[in-house]
């Protein structure tokens, strides 16, 4: 690891890309607030389709992170993230509580990765 | 519109986001230690998680600097990865079209999956909070945890055991966001349809699968909702 200092010189590389990452990213967070300040109120054919943004944004997230396709159908369901992203998911349905939710799913991939499968 | 800051609305926000915090803090702490493991140091890794702060995109944008890939690759993988919010965007913005200019402007940066989803969840629940204090509770918390974070695994750095398995704290606090979002049958087949869209579409160059599982579950839902009708 370089000093604090050290890496402020010594990776421009890195300074690019955060900057660049940060000023799109900036201009992606504020584009619709701003435009949407601006003109009076949202378009209504826009509103139909931000009702379903969350779902579908958030399950494209999470899934990838849990299932990892692999050549048999065996070889993909045993897997300790898809067995603990499970067991997370059914608390989070029972009881439609954050902390549980993450709590549970950390405790069942240990349990599965030191264990069960271990 | 403007009173006393600190006031039961912005507490309202801070309370409710404070359990993601045992997935966000993980999270923070695995993006101090990508940072680490790609050969920056504790500027870069606290410059990245004040400028750009968005999780996703640091760890893969993180990942990719490691392997010397090109500055183009890097800034495009991130910026793919965050167009997500340019939706939270457009649909948070009703809620905050009355503000100032600077407010918005401030608000924007802040913007998270996190805050974005539990904000725009209460103000459906709640329509008489005030929207961008309940918001800042949310999205400030997020902030300073995130940062703390990032320092934390910078420091303690290859002293946590991979098998620990943090990243999988990832995950997990979307889950949390996203089981709750599918409450009706239109939104959890856009959940459904826009999760299994996504693991089909890993491979595709520049995480663009995120985005096409995105927009398939978006119309997936549409069309449930017409044909229910």
């Amino acid at each position: 690891m370089t000093g604090a200092l050290g890496g402020l010189i010594a990776s421009p590389r890195a300074w690019v890309a955060i900057l660049a990452i940060g000023a799109i990213t900036y201009g992606i967070r504020l584009s619709f607030i701003h435009l949407f300040g601006r003109i009076d109120g949202v378009p209504t054919r826009l509103q139909r389709p931000l009702r379903y943004v969350p779902p579908a944004v958030l399950a494209a997230l999470v899934l990838p992170d849990l299932v990892t396709p692999r050549p048999s159908v065996a070889a993909t369901l045993l897997d300790e993230r898809l067995i603990a992203g499970l067991v997370a998911g059914a608390v989070a349905w029972r009881t439609e509580d954050v902390f549980a939710t993450i709590a549970s799913g950390m405790l069942a991939l240990w349990l599965f990765r030191f264990v069960v499968f271990a | 519109m403007r009173g006393p800051v600190l006031d039961e609305d912005l507490l309202a926000g801070v309370r409710d986001v404070s359990p993601l915090m045992l997935g966000i803090a993980p999270f923070s702490l695995v993006a101090g230690i990508a940072a680490v493991d790609a050969g920056l140091g504790l500027a870069e890794a606290v410059g990245m998680s004040v400028i750009v702060f968005a999780g996703a995109s640091q760890l893969a944008a993180l990942e990719l600097l490691g392997e010397n890939a090109p500055l183009a690759v890097v800034v495009g993988t991130a910026a793919v990865i965050n167009l997500r919010m340019l939706m939270y965007s457009a649909s948070i913005a009703p809620h905050f079209a009355d503000y100032g200019r600077r407010l918005r402007a401030g608000l924007a940066y802040l913007l998270t999956d996190q805050a974005y989803a539990l904000s725009v969840a209460e103000f459906d629940e709640n329509p008489e909070r005030s929207r961008w204090r309940y918001y800042l509770g949310a999205a400030a918390s997020l902030w300073i945890v995130w940062q703390i974070g990032t320092v934390a695994g910078v420091v303690l750095g290859a002293g946590v055991p991979d098998a620990w398995g943090l990243t999988f704290a990832v995950p997990l606090v979307f889950l949390a966001l996203l089981v709750p979002a599918m409450k009706d049958r239109p939104t959890t087949v856009a959940g459904v349809a826009g999760g299994a869209v996504a693991v089909a579409a890993v491979g595709l160059p520049l995480n663009l699968g995120l985005l096409a599982g995105a927009l398939c579950g978006i119309a997936a839902g549409l069309v449930t909702e017409v044909t229910a009708s």
